[in-house]
């Protein structure tokens, strides 16, 4: 009996302690401070005027959003709006909003903040990089309140996929004296000093609490650090001194795997591919054969079946990348066309679609018809290890079908000079960054009259019946809210360049971040901010050790 | 000091020997890409390891011990038959042609380097083979490299036109082309031998920093330069010393040019 006493006094003690434990986890942490670089000052503290990666964390971290994308989930939730709801049409959108909010300075949040935030928004004179992707046709969007809480927006024309892109509209105050430094989000700038850190401070009126009715964010503060040095940045990181890397490559990664394992996370493909493609302007200053080269599927395809991928992933990122396919990555869940399969590395097949086109190897050297060799450059931009090795394994791939292939690198503006207006160039090596899941972000590179259809931009009508498809199914699905018909649209887009390979994709990156191990709740995606994402979920331990 | 120079000049023949010979000496093609075997530590048969793509280290710093010996005395070769040309002619005439060239001369150092480098490099023809390639960069090093000694040589030149010695040819009829070769040639050949030596280093030192930025030699062909790019990351040099090779054979080799330069001083 007295054991049973006993046992039951020792349960009723450790329940005790894991309470409070679990307790001074979930409060707010006092004096708590999480520390990263950024690297290079934030150009502006506008949120409407974001455009550098800087300015972009400022703005994640301050700005208090109507709606939000999980980055996890990938799916959009609620934040200053509790319901939204897009018209049939698409060109209008109203949102509920919440009550009792304040600003980081204590001013009221109203509808009135949201009509204002919406006209600087789509003010042309402000320029906003935000207001763009709100931008389609001619006229103007108005914001209007239609009820004590409720706001209804509309566009002059449909906007695709409306209510994400208030994801990056961060809200500002219509009557605040601190203007664009009220804000609404976790964290206010406390402290800028240039060229040294930015110190951003706990809202004590964020109006967001957890499931026990804590007031978040736990961290008081976050301190971001100038530092445009990756090494120093890594050396901070294992002295204790930052407590994340947001995105590593594959190099740090592995080094800091060896180091210290339980600080590296790989969050699975990100969204971002590295791809080549031939230069198929008509006006190039190429000679006509190259340009017959160029111009003709089979010779993209047997260029394309040629280059190990595999390889690719494992020697040039280390095994944390994995063969592209298509210009949506599978990082991207929903819009991923999963039907497709990574072309395969098989040169006696790529010599059979040469074959075709009249290319024959003759003494280890492929040839066309007219008795050219085939031999033509790569440019890429100097100074991209990951590239430059990429080239350099592509070279020797090729030669193993008789192609002779030159790396060049250049200075980025010469390399852009190159593709995009002398078009004195054969073939490119680039990478695209996408942080966009929508595909309707990638437009301006699929329509043929889009400046960045990089193969051969500018069209004034469609060069290929293929491109014309393209620019008709790009166009429906535009214009179009039908989830699902936009899906099959896309995917045959995705079909279509699959098999004209006019972007040959090799390897979609991996997202690779550190996290210090006193940061708990961490849990990273492919998204951006890749880490960060639930910075008002986010505490630190104060041992640094154990689980992540 | 003697030992020093002879050891060094010992040392500059082994190493332009091996170079020579990489074709025997190199277990391996340099561009051979031996996938299975990335980032490999030395063994029997890669006696340097191999680097991020599998190829023979070892067999790339012969090959690159090849391309940056053989073309930077070429290169300074080209600035110093420019240096001679351009210095000497402003030195000798003296006046307006002096004063116009000193000025141009200026004009020339006080460009960025680097970038006039980069600019050039980007304007030049894309589809060239790799030896042409680097052939075309040590080009434009010569071709960029030959102010700073011009100065030097028009000084000297302008020393030498009012010495005893032009004065006394000068008196005994010498004139024109016999003055240039015979005498003003001759009493410049110090000078621009140690020009001549000093930029040796010099050209092997921006090639290797065209490299590291990665506007050097094109792939897959190696230079001392490329192969420093190795050591971007200084948090792996312990882990992995072997990496230090290229840049100990560099430091080497530069030292020995020196010395051996002290050596051809005291001849002048």
């Amino acid at each position: 009996m007295r054991l049973r006493r006993t046992c039951a006094a020792l349960l009723f003690v450790a329940i005790l302690f894991a309470a409070l434990l679990s307790a001074t986890a979930v409060c707010a942490q006092a004096g708590s401070e999480l520390r990263f670089c950024l690297a290079a000052d934030p150009k502006t503290f506008d949120p409407l005027q974001v455009a550098d990666d800087a300015s972009e964390t400022v703005r994640y971290l301050t700005g208090g959003v109507l709606v939000r994308m999980n980055r996890l989930t990938q799916q959009l939730e609620p934040e200053l709006a509790t319901q939204w709801k897009v018209s049939r049409d698409g060109n209008a959108i109203g949102f509920t909003l919440r009550q009792n909010v304040r600003f980081s300075d204590g001013t009221p949040f109203t509808a009135a903040d949201v009509v204002y935030t919406i006209e600087r928004l789509m003010d042309p004179a402000l320029h906003s990089p935000t207001g763009d992707a709100f931008r389609f046709g001619e006229g103007k969007a108005t914001a209007k309140i239609t009820g004590a809480n409720e706001v209804t927006i509309t566009f002059p024309k449909p906007v695709v996929g409306l209510d994400t892109l208030f994801d990056e509209v961060a809200i500002e105050s219509a009557k605040s004296p601190r203007n664009e430094m009220a804000v609404l989000g976790p964290y206010y700038v406390a402290e800028n000093k240039a060229g040294s850190y930015l110190l951003l401070k706990r809202n004590p009126n964020y109006w967001k609490r957890d499931g026990q009715g804590h007031a978040l964010p736990y961290i008081d503060a976050v301190r971001l650090e100038i530092e445009q040095n990756r090494d120093i940045e890594m050396l901070r990181l294992t002295r204790g001194e930052i407590d994340l890397i947001n995105s590593l490559d594959a190099e740090y990664y592995d080094r800091l795997e060896a180091q210290a394992p339980k600080m590296a996370y790989d969050a699975g493909v990100s969204l971002d591919a590295e791809q080549m493609w031939f230069n198929e302007v008509p006006a190039a200053p190429l000679p006509a054969y190259k340009k017959a080269w160029f111009a003709s599927t089979d010779f993209r395809r047997a260029v394309s079946e040629s280059i190990n991928r595999e390889d690719l992933a494992r020697i040039v990122y280390r095994g944390h990348a994995r063969p592209a396919v298509s210009w949506i990555s599978p990082g991207n869940k929903f819009w991923f066309d999963a039907k497709l399969t990574p072309h395969p590395f098989d040169q006696k097949g790529a010599l059979r679609l040469l074959a075709q086109d009249g290319f024959r190897l003759q003494n280890g050297v492929l040839r066309d018809r007219e008795g050219h060799a085939v031999e033509f450059s790569i440019v890429t931009n100097a100074g991209n290890t990951a590239r430059e090795r990429m080239a350099a394994m592509i070279q020797q791939d090729l030669a193993g079908i008789g192609i002779k292939l030159n790396v060049v690198t250049l200075d980025f503006p010469s390399l852009i000079e190159r593709i995009t207006r002398s078009f004195n160039y054969e073939a490119c090596l680039l990478g695209l960054v996408n942080d966009d899941l929508d595909p309707n972000a990638q437009m301006n590179v699929w329509l043929s009259s889009a400046s960045n259809h990089q193969w051969n931009p500018n069209q004034t009508k469609p060069a290929t019946a293929w491109e014309a498809e393209i620019d008709a199914l790009m166009r429906a699905q535009a214009t179009t809210l039908d989830v699902r018909k936009r899906k099959q649209d896309v995917d045959r887009v995705q079909e279509i360049v699959w098999q004209q390979e006019p972007f040959i994709y090799l390897v979609n990156k991996d997202t690779l971040a550190a996290v210090s191990t006193r940061v708990r709740n961490a849990h990273p995606v492919v998204l951006r901010p890749q880490v960060y994402w639930n910075i008002d979920r986010l505490w630190l331990a104060s041992d640094g050790t154990g689980r992540r | 000091m003697k030992w020093a120079r002879r050891a060094a000049m010992v040392f500059l023949a082994a190493v332009f020997a091996a170079s020579l010979l990489a074709n025997y000496l190199a277990p391996a093609s340099y561009a051979h890409q031996f996938r299975e075997l990335p980032d490999a530590p030395p063994s029997s048969q890669h006696w340097l390891g191999t680097d991020d793509l599998g190829r023979d280290r070892y067999s790339r710093l012969l090959y690159g011990t090849r391309v940056s010996l053989l073309l930077a005395p070429a290169a300074a070769l080209l600035s110093s038959l420019l240096a001679a040309a351009i210095g000497g002619a402003a030195g000798f005439l003296g006046g307006w042609v002096e004063r116009c060239v000193m000025a141009a001369t200026d004009l020339v150092l006080s460009l960025p380097w680097l970038f006039l480098l980069i600019t050039v490099r980007a304007l030049l023809p894309l589809n060239v083979p790799p030896i042409a390639s680097v052939a075309i960069t040590f080009a434009l090093l010569g071709c960029l490299g030959w102010a700073a000694a011009a100065r030097v040589v028009c000084a000297d030149a302008r020393a030498l036109r009012g010495s005893g010695v032009i004065l006394l040819a000068r008196a005994s009829g010498s004139g024109g082309l016999r003055l240039l070769c015979r005498h003003v040639v001759p009493n410049l050949k110090p000078v621009l031998l140690a020009q001549f030596w000093i930029s040796i280093p010099v050209f092997i030192l921006t090639e290797a920093n065209l490299s590291i930025l990665g506007l050097g030699v094109a792939e897959p062909l190696p230079s001392w330069g490329s192969l420093l790019r190795e050591l971007e990351n200084f948090s792996t040099f312990s882990a992995q010393p072997w990496l230090f090779a290229p840049l100990i054979l560099l430091v080497a080799t530069v030292s020995c040019f020196h010395l051996a330069l002290a050596k051809r001083e005291d001849w002048a």
